[in-house]
């Protein structure tokens, strides 16, 4: 009895206290995943899988430092786990942000996040089409120009690991993978039957 | 590209969809886990979900409702009608809504847009505003607070912009004189607004059709456009409405 209410969970969705993140453990709970929302490092050194999430400002990262969190997340993803970062989750994948200079991301994908130009409204908000190129684990049998939701003033550039892109203002990094490491700007869990299918595949990973 | 947004809208008192004229005779038109799922398969590419009768006896309904209806909707939903203070805020989040607006309240003490915004983000925070025009509209736009039923004195466009530096995620823009009449968005407000801010503007208030989407988007500037009763009765289909926005060249997310 004990034994099996020990299970590690299989997905573990990091809790640094910002935001909401009740949308994206429905998400996973309606795919049938076994997911937990954690505060703790040490079930998330326990899980398969670790997702990232993340609405607001990139200083509200500076959370993941103090709580012993980033190391429990940069261990498991150096590890091989698979990793998804969704929003702030994601940017939190490269050097920087120009929101917050003073912390840093995990450096994985070269660059830093940068507001968009002037001739554009921000933030961005809305349903934008992507640009997917061919190869994309995470789009696996997501149509090529499928919309997704997205709503953010900051934005990644476009990498080498960059597998789908939107346009706004300028050409920004919609999705980054790289072997294990996984990242989306807009939000998966309210992109509909689309963002749906890229949980979907994450799981499946 | 980005698209502009058509927003399903589901006015409820007491547990209950309904839709009013103008702000008064209510009509029954189902429930709203039902009807928020059902716009979402038409391809609606938000829900609103307004509790207008909200008073704290039916604090308990609304979020059970919430929480039902949030189940299984994947898109963005907004929730609003008697949030006053963050708690209420966190309690509807709580129960599965992913943006909150606040009216009455915001006009009241504009810091609880900062405060709410601070703990969920600005994206998690519309302020809704109602605007009636004044002397036809020659002595500008005022805001009505208590669903429409007390004036302020307080300008439409000054106080969108004040609401916008204090935190807020978008706009969600009513036109009382047009709300429940299908005689088209208020254009002029909607523009005046929109070229007052930075974030996005959803217009409310008139919609009776496709044209009226069309115009709304091009000549208001809106970002999104939200409607209610056309949809419920059946008189619209969003995706029918799509393919004529598409058709006069608006952007639109399709197919969905």
């Amino acid at each position: 009895m004990i034994g099996s209410s020990m299970r590690a969970p299989t997905i573990a969705i990091v809790d640094y206290g910002a935001g909401n993140l009740n949308s994206v453990k429905k998400a996973f709970d309606y795919l049938g995943a076994n997911v937990v929302l954690t505060t703790q490092p040490e079930t998330v050194a326990a899980a398969e899988k670790i997702v990232l999430p993340g609405v607001g400002h990139f200083s509200a990262l500076g959370a993941l430092d103090n709580t012993g969190l980033r190391d429990a997340v940069l261990q498991g993803a150096s590890a091989g786990k698979p990793f998804l970062g969704i929003c702030l989750g994601m940017q939190w994948l490269f050097e920087g942000s120009d929101e917050a200079p003073e912390f840093a991301g995990a450096g994985i994908f070269a660059g830093r996040c940068r507001p968009f130009p002037a001739s554009v409204k921000s933030p961005h908000v809305g349903w934008n089409s992507l640009a997917v190129r061919e190869g994309s684990r995470l789009l696996r049998n997501v149509a090529p120009e499928s919309f997704v939701y997205y709503t953010h003033s900051f934005q990644a550039p476009v990498v080498a690991a960059t597998t789908a892109a939107t346009e706004y203002g300028t050409q920004f990094s919609a999705v980054v993978e790289q072997e294990n490491i996984f990242g989306v700007q807009f939000h998966p869990e309210k992109s509909w039957t689309v963002g749906l299918l890229m949980l979907k595949n994450f799981c499946e990973v | 590209m980005l698209t502009k947004r058509i927003i399903a809208c589901l006015d409820m008192d007491d547990g209950r969809v309904v839709k009013g004229v103008q702000f008064v005779n209510l009509r029954d038109a189902g429930d709203p886990a039902e009807c928020a799922a059902a716009h979402a398969r038409d391809g609606a590419d938000e829900i609103v979900l307004l509790d207008i009768t909200a008073t704290s006896d039916n604090r308990r309904t609304m979020l059970d409702v919430v929480s039902r209806t949030a189940r299984c909707l994947f898109i963005p939903f907004t929730v609003g009608g008697g949030i006053r203070e963050l708690y209420d805020a966190e309690a509807v989040f709580e129960a599965g809504a992913d943006k909150i607006a606040i009216n009455s309240a915001a006009v009241k003490d504009s810091t609880l847009i900062g405060k709410i915004a601070a703990r969920f983000g600005s994206q998690a925070v519309v302020v809704a505003i109602d605007a009636k025009r004044v002397n036809g509209g020659l002595g500008g736009f005022e805001v009505f607070v208590a669903g429409g039923r007390i004036p302020t004195g307080r300008d439409a466009i000054l106080w969108a912009r004040e609401a916008a530096a204090c935190g807020a995620g978008e706009i969600m823009l009513t036109s009382m004189d047009r709300d429940g009449t299908k005689a088209g968005f208020d254009c002029e407000l909607t523009q005046l607004v929109a070229d007052a801010v930075s974030i996005p503007v959803i217009a409310s208030g008139g919609a009776g059709s496709a044209h009226d989407f069309i115009e709304v988007f091009q000549s208001g500037r809106a970002d999104a456009a939200l409607a209610a009763s056309i949809f419920h009765f059946g008189l619209e289909n969003i995706g029918q409405l799509k393919l004529e926005l598409r058709a006069a060249n608006v952007p639109v997310r399709w197919p969905c």
